[in-house]
């Protein structure tokens, strides 16, 4: 099979299985049945593409020219890459786990939820593929708007709330600040094409390109740099499986693979450093991380608590990438992947949690770990790599992180970084600890609840996958380094 | 025949409006003009396939040669035009029949159809005809069956709707005569290549020229609705007929549009804007409309209304492209002029089968309607997000079109100004998608899907919609040839 025809069926294969799952709405079993084996046939044919770029290739295809010179295009470079892979692949796993918790919790209008899914997927690929700003803004804001129903999803008033601040913030951001970031920056350099280097390098200067950057950085309101990132905690009224995949993965990567995208394509490494412009964003990045920590420490509700930890987590990936080495560039597209299937891990449990306990609050949590002993291992192994310990995934993004901030002297960063780690270890521990090691109090407004074990097979099977995943990569992480390393041109 | 495209184009309408009259027979007149508008496209596509391959089409009514006949004369830009009217007119004669029986009374239906050739012929004939009053008669042609056709609506207060733009139509033509009155006396003749060939060099700053441009801004802004001077156009559109609506949306405030573009760039030229400082003032009042009558039509209960404001807005759009002065601002507002007949139309159509099946348009009556009609509300999602300029759609071809001609004209707090004012659509729309799809259905529980011949046009608006967002090739390709043409001066 062409490579060509592999990138277009990326995004075909996932938008025909919504089609599919259309028609077989009526027969449940028939629709998850499809939507596994479209998931599957999505990473089957993304891995049909990972040997060629870790050969040095990149397949490239020109859809059709939108505007004269100006074409919807995509590109497989190593970054985008690895985003796929993590996407598809985690998709497999998610749809496993969407089918047990749709289920349990009897939850309505489940097609229109897998439809919406499967879109959100093609969407992503879309974006993770772009060869250009336009094709990633034009999917960025297909992905807005296919995820709407699936925050709205249960439909009353709370849900209706969360999701119109969700679609606001990010429309808004994405209209008033990205698009115009984009049009400047073809009004000033005729391209937007991704290009290693950098396309603005001569074009804009000095305050401008420090304009530009921020209009950039606030435009990609999927990375939820403060003081844009509220619509993330307004999700959370969305199923578990959503905030997992799309609010722990495919949205939020999403944001922080484009402001990676902009800062090494668009501005250029070497362009940002001698311009001195992104100075800012370490700082007002390493704001976030803390602050978002910070709120982290005082949530009860589980699932916020989740939602404020990526918050931080996903600026981290904006810090590495200002951090402007190609070491810490590194660290950012590995902390991508890393945060993924540790956070990943982290939702499924507290949906698994929720699933099998009706529990949605952190102190209801003693004595769970009794209950429920595969839900909490893999809790505590994703909150391990949440803080950057070994032996998880987490632990080898912040090591490259941490080179790169000591090789750039860049000490506010580092100190950010130590930190933010006692910070996270604060607000994850607790509750690992109250889950094994405090005794249920049993108070009787959950009583018709305390007789429950383990959640549904579907979800067990796949807390365990993502969980052993954050293990693997720190064992075997030589893809996702290979990847990273490609995308700034060789090893540092 | 091929060299009698123009006139037929013109024929075609004019001729089948009496036998509508004759027969009184409401079927009979729906497929006399459903076969009359299909002609039309049929013809209109023709004269655009004649116009690209062969260049500028010149013909002469009855064989008197201009500048003393009258021509009709066709270029890039006006068979462009042409083949959206035309588009716009098969497609809702497709759609009127259901919505015509049920919104107007029985006994005058046939009237409707002969209204709706007539205004057919007005449009189609102010968009070729190559003569500046020949123009003026077409467009008393066609607003006088406007104004009969709003006043067709149900409701009592179409008559006032259809006085009210009767009275502002009225004043809006005897500038526009005014303001030809002037040019007449400044070159004898009314041709307006003629009127272009004479004024070439003349100065800029004799008080005739400048007069008469006044006018003819002033009377051309008051049939095409730019800000402030709507103040028809709300109530006209909203108790008209929905079929009457959504062609009028679609159609008659574009060909004013483009009779503006002819007297600005043929007749006038563009250095006369430098000049009298016109362009700042149109930008003006421009994104003044862009956002007062977006922030307006957040408000509206009424969809139809909510829709009507919007279109003032979305004036404004192609307003302030054209008031770039630069080639790539005329194509946005020239690609505008298509995108927003295609999104206005989508959404137009959907609201006539909401009122053909729940005979309301009052959004606190429409909850939960997204469940019991999913087609119907389906379209009208893709149009609202097109009003909104959601990449993927034609709203966002225009959007990025009118925001590089802002950084072509250097002026980036426009091009933020843009995004901003684009931001309001998307509240008036998701109010319309929460109340469609989130509030339970309280009343008319058996409320049905649309029929299949109104769905079908619906769908082939919403289609096109969707694919001119893609494939930019047929549409932008040609407006920005236009452009150049109108903007290089080339009469």
């Amino acid at each position: 099979m062409s490579l060509e025809l592999s990138i277009i069926l990326a995004m075909a294969i996932p938008a025909i299985g919504a089609i599919l799952i259309a028609l077989t709405g009526k027969i449940p079993n028939l629709r998850e049945t499809v939507t596994l084996f479209t998931a599957v046939a999505l990473f089957l044919n993304v891995l049909n593409l990972l040997g060629p770029v870790l050969d040095g290739q990149t397949p490239e295809i020109t859809f059709v020219e939108m505007f004269p010179g100006l074409a919807i295009a995509f590109k497989v470079e190593p970054l985008g890459m690895m985003f796929s892979l993590i996407a598809s692949g985690l998709w497999i796993l998610n749809s496993i786990y969407s089918i047990g918790y749709m289920r349990g919790n009897k939850e309505k209008h489940q097609t229109r939820f897998y439809i919406c899914f499967a879109i959100a997927i093609a969407a992503t690929l879309g974006l993770a593929y772009s060869a250009n700003l336009l094709t990633l803004f034009i999917f960025y804001e297909v992905l807005t708007f296919s995820t709407y129903p699936l925050v709205s999803h249960k439909g009353n008033e709370t849900a209706v709330k969360g999701a119109r601040t969700y679609l606001g913030i990010l429309v808004t951001t994405s209209v008033a600040f990205l698009f115009l970031a984009i049009a400047w920056t073809y009004a000033a350099t005729g391209t937007l094409d991704f290009t290693k280097g950098g396309i603005l390098g001569g074009h804009v200067e000095g305050p401008m390109l420090g304009l530009l950057l921020m209009l950039f950085i606030y435009g990609i309101g999927k990375a939820a740099v403060m003081p844009v990132h509220r619509w993330l905690p307004a999700a959370m009224v969305a199923p578990t499986p959503v905030s997992a995949l799309l609010h722990a993965v495919a949205v939020v990567k999403s944001g922080v693979f484009s402001v990676v995208k902009v800062i090494v394509y668009t501005f250029g490494i070497d362009n940002l450093v001698e311009s001195g412009s992104a100075g800012w964003l370490v700082w007002i990045s390493g704001f976030t991380i803390i602050a978002a920590s910070m709120v982290a420490l005082r949530q009860d509700n589980l699932k916020r608590r989740l939602a404020y930890s990526t918050i931080s987590q996903l600026s981290y990936v904006v810090l590495a990438a200002a951090i402007l080495t190609p070491i810490s560039a590194v660290g950012a597209a590995l902390h991508i992947a890393a945060h993924a299937f540790g956070k990943i891990t982290l939702f499924f449990a507290a949906g698994s949690i929720y699933t099998a306990a009706h529990k949605t609050e952190v102190s209801q949590l003693n004595g769970i770990g009794w209950k429920m002993p595969i839900t909490m291992t893999a809790f505590a192994i994703g909150a391990l790599s949440m803080i950057g310990l070994p032996p998880t995934a987490g632990f080898i993004s912040k090591w490259y992180i941490i080179q790169g901030a000591m090789s750039s002297e860049n000490f506010v960063a580092l100190s950010v970084v130590v930190l933010s780690t006692l910070l996270n270890a604060g607000y994850f521990l607790p509750i690992i600890y109250a889950a094994f090691f405090k005794k249920d109090d049993g108070k009787p407004d959950h009583g018709h609840h305390d007789d429950h074990g383990e959640a549904p097979l579907p979800i067990v099977i796949a807390i365990t996958s993502t969980a052993l995943l954050t293990i693997l990569m720190f064992f075997f992480p030589d893809v996702a380094l290979n990847l990273a390393q490609q995308m700034i041109g060789g090893a540092p | 025949m091929s060299a009698h495209l123009p006139i037929l184009q013109i024929l075609i309408p004019l001729m089948a409006a009496p036998f509508c009259v004759i027969l009184r027979h409401r079927d009979i007149a729906w497929l006399i003009s459903l076969i009359v508008s299909l002609a039309c496209f049929a013809v209109s596509l023709l004269i655009l396939d004649q116009v690209l391959t062969q260049g500028v089409i010149s013909y002469f009514m009855g064989d008197w040669p201009a500048p003393w006949g009258i021509e009709f004369r066709i270029d890039v830009v006006n068979a462009y035009v042409l083949v959206i009217v035309a588009a716009i007119g098969a497609i809702v004669s497709l759609y009127g029949r259901h919505s015509v029986n049920k919104e107007i009374p029985k006994n005058r239906i046939y009237l409707f159809y002969t209204a709706y050739l007539l205004c057919l012929t007005g449009l189609l004939g102010m968009t070729a005809t190559g003569d500046a009053f020949n123009l003026f008669v077409f467009l008393e042609i066609s607003s006088l069956s406007t104004y009969a056709m709003v006043s067709l609506g149900k409701d009592r207060r179409a008559l006032t709707a259809s006085y009210q733009y009767l009275v502002m139509g009225t004043l809006g033509a005897t500038f526009y005569v005014i303001g030809l009155g002037l040019l007449y006396m400044m070159t004898g003749t009314l041709n307006i290549v003629d009127l272009h060939d004479r004024l070439v060099g003349m100065d800029g700053s004799i008080r005739t020229l400048q007069a008469a441009l006044a006018f003819l801004t002033v009377g051309l802004s008051l049939k095409l609705a730019l800000f402030p001077l709507h103040l028809w156009l709300p109530n006209a559109y909203s108790y008209a007929p929905s079929t009457v609506t959504a062609f009028l949306a679609a159609t008659a405030t574009k060909v004013a549009v483009y009779v503006m573009l002819r007297v600005f760039f043929t007749i006038f030229g563009v250095d006369i804007f430098e000049e009298t400082g016109l362009a700042n003032v149109l930008m003006i009042f421009a994104i003044a409309g862009m956002f007062v009558a977006s922030t307006v039509a957040i408000f509206q209960n009424n969809i139809k209304r909510m829709l009507a404001y919007s279109s003032v807005a979305q004036i404004g759009y192609i307003m302030l492209g054209i008031s770039f002065l630069n080639a790539t601002g005329v194509s946005a507002g020239l690609v505008h002029l298509l995108n927003h007949a295609i999104m206005k139309c989508t959404c137009f159509l959907a609201v006539g089968c909401i009122v053909y099946r729940m005979g309301t348009v009052r959004l606190s009556e429409l909850n939960g309607v997204g469940k019991k009609m999913p087609w119907t509300m389906g379209a009208f999602v893709i149009g609202g997000m097109s009003l909104i300029g959601v990449p993927l759609t034609v709203g966002f071809v225009s959007k990025w079109q009118l925001i590089s001609a802002a950084f072509e004209a250097d002026m980036m707090p426009v091009a933020a100004l843009i995004l901003l004012s684009s931001l309001l659509a998307v509240i008036y729309v998701w109010r319309v998608i929460e109340i469609a799809y989130f509030r339970e259905p309280t009343q008319n529980t058996g409320v049905k899907e649309a029929p299949l011949s109104m769905l079908i046009p619906l769908w082939i608006m919403a289609g096109a919609a969707i694919y001119f967002g893609i494939d930019t090739g047929m549409t932008l390709g040609i407006a920005e040839i236009a452009a150049d043409m109108l903007v290089g001066g080339t009469p």
